[in-house]
């Protein structure tokens, strides 16, 4: 790569990375602006609040059932994750390892849940749950999610399956390993990083996730997202420290997942589409 | 930018190359952070030599061929080209021709527009930049494949591309980063005889990095070895072969067997050495005096192996029959692995002699890169 | 047949599967492909078919109902008016950071606090943006400290609200696919084209832009698409009763507070069927411009 000595590319560069700047600062201020405000006895119209407290957490708990909250959000992305790892690994092991007529459609059908945004496909999904009696339930949560989240493992996991060389399995087999074995003593000690890593990002997206929640939820199982964007909607009623300390508590629950799976990951891969980096 | 080429108007009937005189490196250095990949690099490349740079990974030799071709700035030195100063230029403003390890080939673009990129950059008329290019590919046979895309051809007509590519701008350098070193064996045999041909044909002069030391004695007028940033040495194919300056390049041009030694005694020429406990003579490269270290270079065909007579001690670990003779590996007395050639076979584990032929055994100072 | 024909007659069935790549391990796309099937397709056809039973009416009467009251068809315009301009922003700033970050070597840092929006998700960056971008915010505070205005601008529950949004949650997204497809051109091609005389102007329009246009139209329909479908902030960020009713504001009322099912599919139909539009505008004017193999050689 070559790099331009003149002035005219030194002012780009310098343009460049100001508007970088510009654009990470802002970041920084709105994320910024969310968590001083939790800590904040009250903050209206100066710099920074007039006070600090930690008593906000303690009455966003209380107030919006966090706790319980809490729990449901993990306990449906955990089932997420698992049902998404099951259905997941096994597809792009099957996508990976062959070839067959209409395999490509096979793909597309994939592909499709994450090309599609999810509030265009979420109605018509969010009325057939409601319609067989699986609305405002936790398996209707679940189920909902599953979507974006199968496909997107499959994606995931494909590359790191083709990484394998299929030899490998021939070799197993020749040396008497049967299916089992051969999952169990092969295939899945070499897969672990990759399944790891698309199941943290998974968790990480179905945390994010709000729409396809947002429809099918009931008050008992709404997630961490979803309960703050009612209370954000219905800000009038409770304090706005509170409903930011709430954010607050979101965002640690993401974010301790992202760091994680920042480890086996490269943050261009949490986005839709993986690219193996070679 | 439009301008047009440096030769005469009236068209030439083959690419031959512009005059550009010779091509002087001073002093060239570049350094990555703390890593001095060239350290104090002086050539002169002549008019029309075909000269090759020679060394392991890690040498510089690709580092050298990027500072000249501008890719990579200079962190010390000068390179000049007919007595002008052209390390401040930029790659686009030099001229030169290069083909890539990778071949680089654009793409999107089909051969002909392959080919013709440099002229069409440089503002050259449709009529002769298509003249050219017929000529180009005329050249490396590739007439027939005018319209294709690179993706759709193979690895060795790829690369008779990258170099039409490069020699249709009529360069007065052509730069070559290790061209054959993607293609199978007996493809790297074929396109190094054309290689050579091109560069007789046109009269260019040829700057070629590689690390294969056949590919460079076959091809080169004078190779130029490199050992971590240095210039090792540099002559003509001959002198490297039969006279090289130190151990390393020794190695590095056959001398398979090294060995350390002291110096019992020494004249102007040659000196006696006590090697894996045996006394032996050999051709002092470097001024010896008796009682130093010494190392002791033998090519595996001029170390006979006899199960009686004198030389080395040692042990059989394999052998192996190439046709002419054989050719095997034996553990000395002192441990040292040792290659050498026999008349006969010898089953594993049985003790030899190793006989070096005192004319062929090159001895340098110890310590010497 | 006698047994052992039978058998023979299985055996070359299963080969024949065999030879036509089904057989065991095929079958394991089943469940996934199942499940897809189950909750994606059939829900999109049977959303399809139920917008055309409406409550009242012919089988057109949704889509007629909401073209003709201009409350509705307005949200196409709304959306469009969001999604179009935020789309081109986020593109056209991607562009050039993504060309200047593919030569730094530490690139993680950046790509890691970029990632920060896509994952924390539109409610949060809403929220935050209420508290950012407030009259008493500090993003107006500072404007005011460096005197570029003396009162404070409106940026919340309006349209700015929720395009400032979208920039926020959009550029990362657009900026890292544009990374990662100007990152996959071999350096090499590059260095080829400054050897043989092309200044940095024309790299970029010769070699550059012919084999990014493809990945940039899929860098494009896909932000598009997710700008598009804009919900969470439109509403806490913007005037959803206004200037930002988006189309899925649209889709959401009917299904949910009005119970209408069939005009809440309908409106969803519609919504896919813009996006669509759209995508299908942007491929086909980039196989207009760019023709030929862009894809990479084994170089």
């Amino acid at each position: 790569m070559i790099r331009d000595q003149g002035i005219g590319s030194r002012l780009w560069r310098f343009a460049i990375w100001a508007i970088v700047g510009l654009f990470v600062l802002n970041l920084v201020g709105v994320i910024a602006s969310v968590i001083v405000d939790s800590f904040a006895t009250r903050w209206l119209g100066t710099w920074l609040p007039a006070g600090w407290t930690v008593s906000w957490y303690a009455d966003a708990w209380s107030q919006f059932q966090l706790g319980d909250v809490v729990q449901v959000t993990f306990e449906i992305a955990f089932c997420v994750v698992v049902i998404s790892a099951l259905l997941g690994v096994t597809t792009a092991y099957a996508l990976a390892r062959r070839d067959f007529a209409g395999k490509r459609l096979v793909i597309l059908i994939f592909l499709l849940p994450l090309l599609v945004p999810p509030l265009t496909y979420g109605i018509p999904l969010a009325t057939l749950l409601y319609q067989i009696g699986l609305g405002s339930t936790f398996w209707g949560v679940v189920l909902v999610n599953l979507v974006p989240s199968v496909p997107f493992v499959v994606l995931v996991m494909i590359p790191f399956i083709e990484q394998i060389d299929p030899r490998i399995e021939a070799a197993a087999r020749v040396f008497g390993a049967r299916t089992p074995s051969l999952f169990g003593r092969i295939l899945l000690p070499l897969l672990i990083p990759g399944i790891l890593s698309a199941l943290l990002l998974v968790l990480v997206r179905t945390l994010a996730m709000f729409e396809l929640t947002f429809l099918v939820s009931g008050p008992s199982t709404q997630t961490l997202v979803v309960a703050l964007y009612y209370s954000v909607f219905a800000s009038g009623v409770r304090a706005a420290q509170s409903i930011d300390a709430m954010a607050v508590v979101y965002m640690v629950t993401t974010l301790i997942w992202l760091v994680l799976a920042l480890q086996f990951v490269s943050p261009t891969q949490i986005v839709a589409r993986a690219r193996p980096q070679n | 930018m439009t301008d047009a080429p440096a030769l005469a108007t009236a068209s030439p009937p083959i690419l031959d190359a512009q005059p550009g005189g010779q091509l002087e490196l001073r002093g060239v250095s570049r350094s990555f952070g703390t890593y001095n990949a060239l350290d104090g690099i002086d050539l002169t490349v002549e008019r029309g030599e075909f000269v090759a740079l020679l060394g392991p990974s890690g040498c510089g030799k690709s580092t050298a061929l990027n500072c000249i071709a501008g890719l990579l700035a200079l962190s010390a030195g000068e390179i000049r080209l007919g007595g002008k100063r052209i390390d401040q230029l930029q790659p686009e403003e030099r001229g030169f021709g290069m083909v890539f390890q990778s071949y680089a080939l654009f793409p999107h673009l089909t051969v002909r527009k392959n080919v013709g990129f440099g002229l069409a950059m440089q503002g050259m008329p449709r009529t002769e930049a298509d003249r050219r290019i017929k000529e180009a590919l005329a050249m490396v046979h590739l007439e027939e494949q005018g319209d294709k895309l690179p993706g759709q051809l193979s690895g060795g007509q790829q690369q008779r591309v990258a170099i039409a590519r490069a020699i249709v701008i009529r360069p007065p350098l052509v730069l070559m980063d290790e061209p054959l070193s993607n293609l199978d064996a007996k493809l790297r045999l074929e396109m190094r005889a054309e290689i050579r041909s091109i560069h007789d044909a046109i009269g260019s002069t040829t700057i070629y990095v590689t690390h294969d030391q056949d590919e460079a004695l076959s091809l080169a007028d004078r190779v130029v070895v490199m050992n971590t940033g240095h210039i090792s040495q540099a002559g003509t194919p001959e002198e490297l072969y039969e006279r090289p300056a130190n151990s390393a390049v020794a190695e590095f041009m056959g001398f398979r067997n090294r060995m350390a030694g002291r110096v019992l005694s020494a004249d102007a020429q040659r000196a006696v050495v006590e090697a894996c406990g045996a006394r032996l003579e050999g051709i002092a490269r470097q001024p010896l005096v008796a009682g130093e270290l010494a190392e002791v270079n033998i090519r595996p065909e001029d170390l006979l192996a006899s199960s009686d007579g004198q030389g080395i001690g040692a042990e059989v670990v394999s052998i192996e029959y190439r046709g002419r003779a054989f050719f095997g590996v034996a553990k000395a007395d002192d441990g040292t692995r040792l290659f050498f050639r026999s008349e006969q076979s010898f089953s594993r584990g049985a003790r030899v002699a190793l006989a070096p032929a005192a004319d062929r055994t090159l001895l340098f100072k110890a310590g010497t890169p | 047949m006698t047994d052992v024909a039978a058998a023979r007659s299985d055996r070359s069935v299963g080969k024949r599967l065999a030879a036509r790549g089904f057989d065991g391990t095929t079958l394991l796309v089943l469940p996934g492909l199942v499940a897809i099937i189950a909750l994606f397709i059939y829900p999109f056809l049977f959303g399809l078919y139920d917008s055309l039973r409406p409550k009242a009416g012919e089988w057109y009467a949704n889509y007629a109902a909401f073209f003709s009251d201009p409350f509705q068809r307005d949200t196409i315009w709304a959306t469009l008016l969001l999604a179009l301009p935020a789309t081109i922003v986020n593109l056209a700033f991607a562009v050039p950071i993504a060309f200047r970050v593919r030569l730094m070597r530490r690139q993680k840092l950046l790509t890691t606090i970029l990632v920060l929006p896509i994952t924390l998700g539109t409610v949060l960056v809403a929220d935050g943006l209420l508290n950012f971008l407030g009259p008493r915010g500090w993003f107006n505070r500072v404007l005011m400290l460096i005197d570029v205005i003396h009162t404070p601008l409106r940026l919340t529950n309006n349209y700015w609200g929720v395009f400032a949004s979208l920039v926020i949650t959009g550029f990362p997204f657009a900026f890292l696919l544009t990374l990662s497809y100007v990152s996959g051109i071999d350096p090499a091609i590059e260095q080829a084209a400054a050897t043989l005389g092309a200044r940095a102007r024309q790299r970029f329009t010769h070699i550059f832009m012919p084999l990014l246009v493809p990945g940039l139209a899929v860098t494009f329909c896909l932000s598009f698409v997710q700008a598009f479908a804009v919900f969470p902030s439109a509403i806490l960020l913007g005037a959803p009763a206004g200037p930002t009713r988006v189309i899925s504001i649209a889709a959401y009322h009917a299904a949910f507070e009005l119970y209408d099912h069939s005009l809440g599919a309908a409106i969803a139909m519609i919504m896919a069927a813009v996006q669509l539009i759209v995508v299908v505008a942007v491929l086909g004017a980039r196989a207009l411009f760019y023709r030929g193999s862009a894809s990479g050689t084994k170089g």
